[in-house]
């Protein structure tokens, strides 16, 4: 196709992709306008059936549940999906033990860390991991929950990276307890749905004692699935760091040693 | 409030263009965490504070180190491959 009959053909849709998108604008509701009774419902009602003042949450983990157990396998079948496809395959482990003698000549000399950088890495690491468990504990009480919490603590072993210390941040990321985290939370999400079937409810009904509303142990299951989804969620982006970097922190060591 | 959030709607569209005409990955990644984190003041000014925070955490910090992770990672492909052909 010649690049004018290209640029008509473009100029054609592009024409009447305006006209709908026009036409499907024209009769949008203002702005904060919400016409569905769904949402004035839960606002009131969950606060006394959950005892959990984020009603985001209440609603997450909760009264659709259901949604948010396949959203994790999502991330989860993701996570392990790159872990699969960055394995070392027999073929290339046979290419670096022939490397071995020379070692790619890495142009870039690792840059030395400045006392600075590092004093102020410890800090802000004690700082982010308590904001992290604080989110990802506090879900049923304040905007967050395990989802942002895990990631804010999946974040922490890279900012040890870029603090010069490879040898701790090879240390945190391969430890088993990680695998046991992302594993154990995917799969105590489901756990926790299906001790609700065998209690005789439907699934992933909230059984357990509700609590005071405003105290941390309060609104039953929705506290527990939030902790176990972020422990999903931190196994699994570490993870996802550890095999990304695992070829330069390999590098990094053998050069130190 | 109304001001507010007319600004911070005109912002994001005036950043999601320039994450797209960015060519080059390196800098493109850097708008990219920037536009992550004016879509997250969006969520935030519009009241959805949970979001708010999902987006600033995925939008402004995962997403843009795990494309330079992947970066790196081609880099580095590259270069062996180069260091095998000139063997």
């Amino acid at each position: 196709m010649s690049s004018r009959a290209r640029t008509t053909l473009f100029l054609v849709a592009a024409a009447g992709l305006a006209v709908i998108l026009v036409l499907g604008l024209i009769d949008l509701p203002p702005m904060g306008d919400y016409r569905g009774p769904y949402g004035y419902v839960v606002t009131q009602v969950a606060v006394y059936e959950r005892h959990a003042t984020d009603v985001v949450n209440a609603i997450n983990y909760d009264y659709r549940a259901f949604d948010t157990l396949g959203e994790e396998f999502i991330l989860f079948a993701s996570v392990v999906g790159v872990l699969l496809l960055f394995r070392p395959s027999p073929n290339q482990q046979g290419e670096q033990e022939q490397q071995k003698g020379g070692d790619l000549e890495d142009d870039e000399e690792s840059l030395p860390v400045s006392d600075a950088l590092r004093v102020s890495t410890q800090v802000i690491m004690g700082v982010m991991i308590v904001f992290g468990v604080y989110i990802a504990t506090h879900g049923q009480l304040t905007p967050g929950g395990g989802f942002q919490g895990g990631v804010i603590l999946a974040s922490t072993p890279i900012l040890i990276y870029l603090a010069g210390d490879v040898r701790a941040f090879e240390k945190i990321t391969s430890s088993p307890l990680v695998k046991l985290a992302e594993c154990g939370g995917a799969g105590g999400y489901g756990v926790i749905g299906i001790i609700a079937l065998l209690a005789g409810t439907h699934f992933l009904t909230n059984y357990l004692p509700l609590g005071t509303t405003g105290d941390l142990f309060s609104s039953g299951t929705i506290a527990v699935i939030s902790v176990v989804v972020g422990l999903e969620v931190t196994g699994g982006f570490v993870q996802l760091t550890q095999v990304y970097l695992r070829e330069i922190v390999e590098s990094q060591l053998k050069r130190e040693e | 409030m109304r001001l507010l959030q007319y600004a911070i709607l005109i912002l994001v569209a005036v950043a999601a263009p320039g994450v797209v005409l960015t060519r080059d990955p390196k800098p493109q990644v850097v708008t990219l965490s920037f536009y992550g984190l004016l879509c997250g003041l969006m969520f935030f000014i519009f009241q959805a504070p949970d979001v708010a925070l999902s987006q600033i955490t995925i939008g402004a910090v995962m997403l843009p180190l795990l494309i330079l992770l992947a970066l790196t990672k081609m880099r580095r492909h590259n270069m062996r491959q180069q260091q095998k052909a000139q063997k």
